[in-house]
């Protein structure tokens, strides 16, 4: 990939982004108790768990962004 | 000063005597000449990954934030957890929006958010616009943090009757506004380092002690009441708590870097290389934000709630005193010292970048641009270290005298505020295409409309928009911004029509690499 045009404008790699926002902004899929784990509610654990995805989706972004 | 917790104070004092040491030490870190703005105001802009890591994630997740969060979880319930999505949703758009931030302001040296729109626009009034919002919003957040640490020094037991029971608070204010002072950015930078470390280290204690001692998740989850535990499911014809859960998360994020303290970290920077990989490394901070609003739940399944030798605290501090409670009630006392040095600390760095931020505002904005135009450098540096103390001492004496209920107020209009700046800010880094004036209107209408629907709702940020039979609770910042847009996108064509000058000092290849 040519570094000039890696860093300006659109790239591709960034719809992985869009991911998490659409994991997070629609409450009812994720508004309940099961399935639980370890004693938690799904509606805890599902959210803590996008944490760690979106972080490994940025990081994959910018490695495959970076020139 | 009856019942003070004398392990845990003098854990306390030694924490922030060493963290005083480091703020004043820091002024020979990474030296600069500190009679220079940026040298003061942003570090040198000279801060790598790992300092940003812990600059940035000091100054985003702050005092108040450890002690209101989990407040709310231990009030309310479920709800609390928006702070979860609002912090996921964040990072995508730290990583695709800040990096071109940080590029146009190194190349111009402009330093605040409003340097940039008033080089990017050329027009000084929407620029004046930027640093009004960014300035009203600051002031109640600084206020706020004094909040949390006034939280942990009343769970220590150390009180007193009238003003006297302000002397701790008026010690801490003062020894921050000195390493500010002297040595500006790179201050809250060094002590980030130590606070984050602490809070890390608090938070993975309580996480994994406090289940123990309770008896594992499924325990502490059963003792929450059923209307706690979830999101209530909406009724017909609304969207309920469901439409406030999303909007708070969504426009909270896009608010976070509006702040000028959030900008103000990242523009520290060394590069938009160590603001993208930043985007993908601080999330550790959202999940440790997670962990946080669940000891709220912790806090209910102890019972502190309950316990009488609570009842003073949660009398003074009301839910704010869940997580001090369930701290004092699960460690002994040195550990509570080592967790309450984290929220006190935790305190002084937000406020310490907020009033830096502020100051800079401020001075190039207000000051270089309507006063004096031309101020040496060192008259610049000057006037913003007098100015961001003058705005601690305001934030110090509006929490000793005014309800703290007032300051929560407060804070809450300044997210709403600031979420105005957004289309001049956040989409000018992309496109010039927005007209100046078309843009000032558009804050403007945003502005009032936000004020309004505050005031509507009673002081609150949450709105029942309604129409065709149906009712849309929401965050009154989302909404509001959205008008904003709409009006600016409006009357763009018109005003270019009208014979607007399109000036913008920058040139596309400034925004990258």
């Amino acid at each position: 990939m040519d570094p000039q045009t890696a860093r300006r404008g659109w790239n591709w790699w960034y719809l992985l982004l869009v991911l998490q926002f659409v994991a997070v902004l629609w409450p009812p899929f994720y508004n309940a108790v099961e399935p639980s784990w370890a004693g938690i509610p799904f509606f805890y654990w599902y959210q803590m768990l996008w944490v760690v995805i979106g972080a490994v989706l940025t990081a994959i972004v910018y490695f495959a962004t970076e020139a | 000063m009856q019942g003070i917790n004398w392990t845990a104070l003098i854990i306390f004092v030694l924490l922030f005597g060493f963290i005083t040491w480091l703020g004043f030490a820091a002024a020979q870190w990474r030296k600069g000449d500190l009679d220079q703005l940026h040298e003061w105001g942003l570090g040198g802009r000279r801060f790598g990954t790992i300092v940003t890591w812990f600059l940035v994630g000091g100054d985003l997740y702050t005092a108040y934030t450890f002690i209101a969060v989990p407040a709310l979880a231990f009030g309310a319930g479920a709800i609390a957890f928006f702070a979860v999505p609002y912090t996921i949703m964040i990072y995508p758009i730290l990583f695709l929006v800040f990096p071109r931030l940080w590029h146009v302001c190194h190349k111009h040296n402009y330093i605040t958010p409003a340097d940039f729109v008033r080089g990017r626009f050329g027009n000084r009034w929407l620029a004046l616009a930027v640093t009004i919002a960014g300035i009203v919003a600051t002031m109640p957040y600084i206020a706020l943090q004094l909040v949390g640490l006034q939280v942990v020094i009343g769970a220590m037991g150390v009180s007193g009757t009238g003003y006297a029971a302000d002397l701790p608070l008026i010690l801490a204010f003062i020894i921050l506004a000195a390493f500010t002072y002297t040595s500006g950015l790179r201050a809250p930078a060094s002590i980030a380092i130590v606070k984050d470390i602490l809070i890390y280290v608090t938070a993975f204690a309580a996480v994994i002690v406090v289940p123990i001692e309770l008896g594992g998740f499924g325990k502490i989850f059963a003792a929450v009441p059923p209307a706690k535990l979830l999101l209530a499911v909406p009724g017909a014809n609304t969207t309920g708590v469901y439409g406030v859960y999303v909007t708070l998360a969504l426009g909270s994020a896009l608010a976070l870097f509006l702040y000028p303290h959030s900008i103000t970290g990242i523009l520290a920077a060394n590069s938009g290389r160590a603001i993208r990989r930043n985007a993908a490394m601080l999330p550790g901070y959202s999940f440790m934000l997670g962990l946080l609003a669940l000891v709220g739940f912790f806090a209910i399944a102890a019972g502190v709630g309950t316990m009488p030798e609570f009842a003073a605290g949660f009398k003074q501090f009301g839910n704010n005193f869940a997580v001090p409670a369930l701290i004092l009630h699960s460690f002994p006392s040195w550990f509570v010292g080592v967790a309450f040095a984290a929220v006190g600390i935790g305190a002084l760095v937000p406020a310490a970048i907020m009033s830096i931020a502020a100051a800079n505002l401020y001075t190039r904005n207000i000051h270089r641009e309507f006063i004096n135009k031309n101020p040496t450098d060192k008259q610049e540096a000057q006037m913003a270290k007098w100015v961001s103390l003058i705005v601690k001492l305001g934030a110090l004496i509006f929490i000793i005298f005014v309800p703290t209920q007032f300051a929560i107020y407060l804070q809450l209009l300044g997210g709403i505020l600031i979420i105005q700046t957004l289309p001049s800010v956040m989409l000018g880094v992309y496109t010039r295409w927005f007209n100046d004036w078309a843009l000032l209107v558009g804050w403007a209408v945003g502005t009032l409309t936000g004020v309004w629907m505050f005031i509507a709702a009673n002081l609150t940020p949450n709105y029942p928009l309604a129409f065709a039979g149906h009712t849309f609770p929401g965050y009154t910042a989302l909404y509001t911004v959205i008008i904003n847009l709409i009006v600016a996108i409006v009357l763009t064509p018109l005003f270019n029509a009208m014979g607007g000058r399109q000036t913008d000092a920058t040139v596309p290849s400034d925004y990258h690499a």
